[in-house]
């Protein structure tokens, strides 16, 4: 409970405000470059002008003569993409809008990467441009045999279950060491997908470098979140249930950090798709490579739990903080160093889904509920249980469009999520709790 | 900068029905979290499921609009069972995680295409006030009230929104006040304990859902009344955490604290617009546009809600002694 | 095992033996936690009337066993009647209800109600609980008046009608004990389950806690309570109860089961040539 004449109620003012500096350090340089950035790859759009746009391109190859169908308001308009895959259109007022390829327009062959997806939604109520991107490849339009979609769909499920494993890892961390839920953690992968268009498409490091740069800045970044608000709340002694909510403002302040920094448009961190074909799955050089890396790091993170000392000491924590704390650990460096790993394992899960995805500033909110979803169904606070929910929800989301409408594919594993906690409150992995 | 007009407009927001919706979700979620302790983050589906549920029964069911708003809450009341049962029994953050999961899924149901002959899809509903507007008892005309001067049809909605705002916030100052109202709180403070003195805890928290569900719904059908259409984006999970700062603000365990909160929020709200766009426009914020000054608000909402939640988590008005927050 | 005539047992006290009037019978409890087994009493009864002190080492299962009872946790198997009435897989609430209230080991005294919101709480068949109900007044008035009386009447015994109009989170750790016991008393039970009700008091509200429970029994209450502190045991209960690993290991009346062998070894392992009595002096913990 909270007590108001703390002491060390001024030192976290000040500590919170310097936390409010640093960000307007970090982000201050943005502006500038961002600027230059829409120099050069569109006509910047005068202050009250609304536009949407985009450009179609198919294997590094823009596409010409796609007719756009916007909708929305009142307004009804169509743009075609010119020579250079662009296309436009100015629309009367704020608002939200459908956006929609007129397949039959594509060149013979050539589909959109997502089927499913020929309408897409811009919310034009707080931004004046948005871009909206058809991803283009083959030609899935052919109907497969149900076996071979399952295939492909289960493929695209171990492929977006291993995204949210490193993402949700972090959330389960965190939750276990301190018992914060962190609903601040979506935009940890914002943070990770945005930084690397940044360093990467706008100032034109190698991917790799920008990459590293990227994890050690995310890393930098999770402990300077507990280093300048969780740890002073943790002294104050704030119940759990207000730092959820705290976090809950935090990843609000964020999120708006991020658009204004970063503007309101998709952004494209690599252009290179370079397709591959798997017997019936046809996936990219990216995709399979991001796999890999997701393994690599999800076997060093089990390493790290279950052989290291720190990793044990880590577990120890989890299970009874103040019986490891007379253990003689340092629960408040545990702590420290589970909010560094945390950030970054989140931050490369955000590289990792910008590259194959595309990112903007809501993209790692988007996710948040489906990272919850895999660490409540996983079982709260164990790293192996966050795992195995974030499989299992990946090939629920992939899995569900073979059943139902895709735009219903998180609506799905949520739901899977209610049903588990109503069967087995404690998830699939979790111990049930001893009373009294 | 035009100080009056900006002055003009914050004071408007005082009295504005889109305040008078907020104080209602926010009276309902001071019932599940002030009273009883309940985290719920789906109060917006809550005012959704009101919403949806009065203009798919006029449109598609041609029902009259009393029943309208009569399915509307009891779609509401049967969402907060479907919501309830399986979570009020599991620890506090558990039902905080399926709320807001269960607000997002009616979102996506609403939005599906599959749905959409009746909901209308991503493009939501429309035409379904006809009935309201024509109970209207107030003749055609302007009429002045202070510095402002309303339409006929929009001081129909402020009085009815505002009369709704009254009914709720007495009934629970009479229900808090009762020993049903005892049990609640003492739910709040340690639900074994209550249940060792053989309360049905479990019933109280379901009535309690219910209950402060009803009120967003009524809330909710306010709110696409006044706008006239009803859509999924309208609902999304920052819509509740505004609910939540409006709760905080005044004080989450007190009659008048939501109402006072509310209009305190919108009032603020409504001159940082004002000063930050005026600011803008005369040139001093030359690091700003337009559009980003719409952005800082909502990131000043988050900064709000954090430091309310640290620093004053009974709000501006609550008593101290009767403060929120258990673990 | 030095078994001498008592008034309470059928025949000489042993583990489970039988009670010329027991209130509560258990039989065959068993509650594993992953693989341990945390509570497993093959027969236990508990006399009526009476005072009966449940104790035993740290981990003996004595406040798991308590839990289950009380339907407060649900046990791997086992049933248990209470003055009757079959209770296994009855919920807490209903438990209390059939008259059966407990008390918690950390006192769950209401912080943010006054206390005697706090008392009234703990009164049965108060209409105005209910919903609809609640909404109007003459409708409960009444009963709320009479639940005040006796509020205050037990407030004045237990010495807190000072604090009657203070938040409970502005009493004392002894003070909040007291006020746990004066709620369990608003409905009248049949049996008060104290859980550890010495456990944290300053000494000098420990005798007046002592007498509290003496003159439940006086008022025809049985009790039935969890203590570590010897010393209590042995002055104010009529039977004690020893579990260890989860199991009855002896009962009897007090001063023959401070004498038995397996209470010594299996509860005050070090101390066992010490005077039981002796062992433990207000309210400090069994810290072997």
């Amino acid at each position: 409970m909270n007590r108001l004449m703390n002491p060390s109620r001024t030192r976290a003012t000040v500590v919170f405000s310097a936390l409010m500096m640093m960000f307007a350090v970090l982000f201050s340089s943005l502006p500038a470059t961002t600027a230059n950035a829409a120099d050069a790859t569109a006509t910047p759009a005068p202050i009250g002008q609304l536009l949407i746009k985009g450009t179609l391109k198919n294997n590094n190859e823009p596409v010409a003569g796609v007719e756009m169908h916007i909708t929305g308001d009142a307004f009804d308009g169509k743009a075609t993409s010119g020579e250079d895959g662009k296309w436009q259109i100015e629309v009367p007022k704020k608002g939200t809008y459908k956006v929609e390829i007129n397949l039959e327009t594509l060149p013979e062959g050539v589909g959109l990467r997502d089927a499913d997806k020929s309408v897409r939604e811009v919310d034009l109520n707080i931004t004046s441009t948005a871009a909206v991107l058809f991803p283009l490849g083959k030609d899935m339009r052919v109907v497969q045999p149900f076996g071979e979609q399952v295939v492909i769909r289960a493929f695209a499920g171990l492929n977006l279950g291993l995204l949210l494993a490193l993402a949700a890892i972090g959330i389960s961390l965190i939750f276990g060491t301190t018992g914060l839920n962190n609903f601040a953690h979506g935009e940890m992968v914002t943070f990770g997908a945005l930084l690397t268009w940044l360093l990467h498409a706008q100032l034109g490091l190698d991917l790799i470098v920008a990459a590293v740069i990227t994890i050690a800045l995310s890393a930098g970044f999770g402990w300077l979140q507990d280093a300048s608000l969780w740890k002073p709340l943790r002294k104050r002694r704030l119940g759990l249930n207000q730092m959820m909510i705290v976090s809950i403002g935090f990843s609000i302040v964020l999120r708006y950090l991020m658009l204004i920094f970063f503007e309101g448009d998709t952004k494209v961190l690599s252009g290179e798709f370079s397709p591959v074909e798997i017997g019936p799955i046809d996936t990219t050089v990216t995709s399979l490579i991001s796999m890999g890396i997701s393994v690599v790091a999800l076997a060093a993170v089990a390493y790290f739990l279950t052989r290291t000392r720190l990793g044990k000491a880590a577990r120890a924590v989890s299970d009874n903080a103040s019986l490891a704390a007379a253990t003689g650990i340092d629960v408040e460096r545990i702590i420290r160093i589970i909010w560094v790993v945390a950030g970054a394992l989140t931050g490369l899960a955000g590289i990792l889904y910008g590259l194959q995805f595309q990112a903007n500033w809501l993209t790692g909110f988007a996710i948040l509920l489906l990272l919850f979803a895999s660490v409540t169904l996983g079982g709260l606070g164990t790293a192996l249980g966050a795992t195995v929910g974030a499989m299992i929800i990946g090939f629920v989301v992939e899995m569900s469009s073979l059943f139902m409408p895709t735009d219903l594919k998180y609506a799905a594993s949520l739901i899977i999520l209610i049903v588990v906690l109503l069967v087995r409150p404690q998830g699939v992995l979790g111990k049930k709790q001893r009373i009294g | 900068m035009d100080w009056l007009s900006i002055f003009n407009l914050a004071l408007g927001e005082l009295i504005s029905p889109i305040t008078a919706v907020f104080v209602m979700c926010a009276i309902g979620l001071s019932v599940h979290f002030g009273y009883t302790g309940l985290l719920n983050f789906g109060q917006a589906a809550f005012a959704a499921v009101g919403a949806y549920g009065m203009a798919i029964s006029i449109l598609t069911f041609k029902v009259p609009l009393l029943g309208a708003v009569a399915i509307g809450l009891v779609a509401s009341a049967v969402f907060a069972l479907i919501l309830g049962i399986p979570t009020l029994r599991l620890r506090a953050d558990y039902l905080a995680i399926v709320t807001i999961a269960t607000s997002e899924v009616f979102r996506y149901l609403m939005t599906t295409i599959g749905f959409a002959p009746v909901t209308g899809g991503s493009n939501g509903l429309s035409q379904f006030g006809a009935e309201f507007w024509a109970m209207n008892p107030i003749p055609v005309g302007e009429y002045a009230l202070g510095p402002f001067s309303y339409r006929h049809d929009q001081l129909f909605i402020i009085i009815l929104a505002w009369l709704l705002v009254a009914v709720c916030a007495v009934l629970v100052w009479l229900l808090m006040r009762s020993p049903w109202g005892r049990v609640l709180k003492g739910i709040r403070e340690d639900e074994d304990a209550v249940r060792s003195l053989g309360k049905n805890v479990f019933a109280y928290k379901i009535q309690a859902l219910i209950l402060g569900g009803l009120f967003a719904s009524l809330g909710g059908m306010v709110f696409v009344l006044n706008l006239s259409n009803v859509q999924p984006q309208s609902w999304g999970t920052t819509i509740t955490f505004m609910i939540w700062t409006v709760l905080l603000l005044g004080g989450a365990a007190t009659v008048l604290g939501p109402i006072v909160g509310g209009m305190v929020f919108f009032v603020l709200l409504s001159l940082t617009q004002g000063i930050m766009s005026g600011l803008v426009d005369a040139g001093l914020l030359p690091f700003l546009t337009a559009p980003q000054v719409g952005q800082i608000r909502f990131l000043l909402i988050g900064l709000a809600l954090m430091l309310l939640v640290i620093f004053r988590p009974q709000g501006i008005f609550g008593n101290k002694k009767e403060l929120q927050f258990n673990g | 095992m030095a078994n001498t005539e008592n008034q309470i047992s059928v025949g000489p006290a042993a583990p489970g033996c039988k009670k010329v009037d027991p209130i509560l019978i258990a039989s065959g409890v068993r509650r594993q936690f992953g693989g341990l087994t945390a509570v497993d009493v093959a027969h236990v009864e508990i006399p009526r009337g009476k005072i009966t002190a449940l104790i035993g080492p740290n981990g003996a299962g004595k406040t798991t066993f308590f839990n289950l009872l009380t339907g407060f946790d649900k046990p791997n198997e086992g049933s248990w009647t209470f003055d009757g009435k079959e209770l296994a897989g009855v919920s807490s609430y209903k438990v209390a209800r059939l008259g059966m209230i407990r008390t918690f080991q950390l006192t769950k005294a209401l912080s943010l109600l006054t206390v005697i919101e706090n008392m009234r709480l703990g009164a049965q068949e108060q209409p105005g609980e209910s919903f609809l109900r609640a909404f109007i007044r003459p409708l409960w008035s009444r009963r709320e008046a009479q639940i005040t009386e006796t509020a205050d009447e037990l407030l004045k015994r237990f010495k807190l009608d000072a604090k009657r109009e203070d938040y409970a989170a502005a009493l004392s750790g002894g003070q909040r004990k007291l006020l746990e016991m004066a709620r369990a008393l608003m409905s009248n039970p049949k049996l008060v389950m104290l859980d550890e009700p010495m456990a944290g008091v300053n000494p000098a509200l420990t005798q007046s806690l002592l007498d509290h429970i003496k003159q439940l029994k006086t008022n025809g209450t049985s009790v039935l309570f969890v203590e570590h502190d010897m010393h209590m045991v042995r002055h104010i209960s009529d039977w004690v109860i020893v579990m260890a690993e989860g199991k009855v290991v002896a009962e009897g009346p007090p001063a023959d089961v401070m004498k038995d062998q397996a209470v010594i070894d299996a509860y005050l392992g070090a101390h066992a040539n010490t005077d039981l009595g002796d062992v433990e002096i207000g309210g400090q913990k069994e810290t072997n």
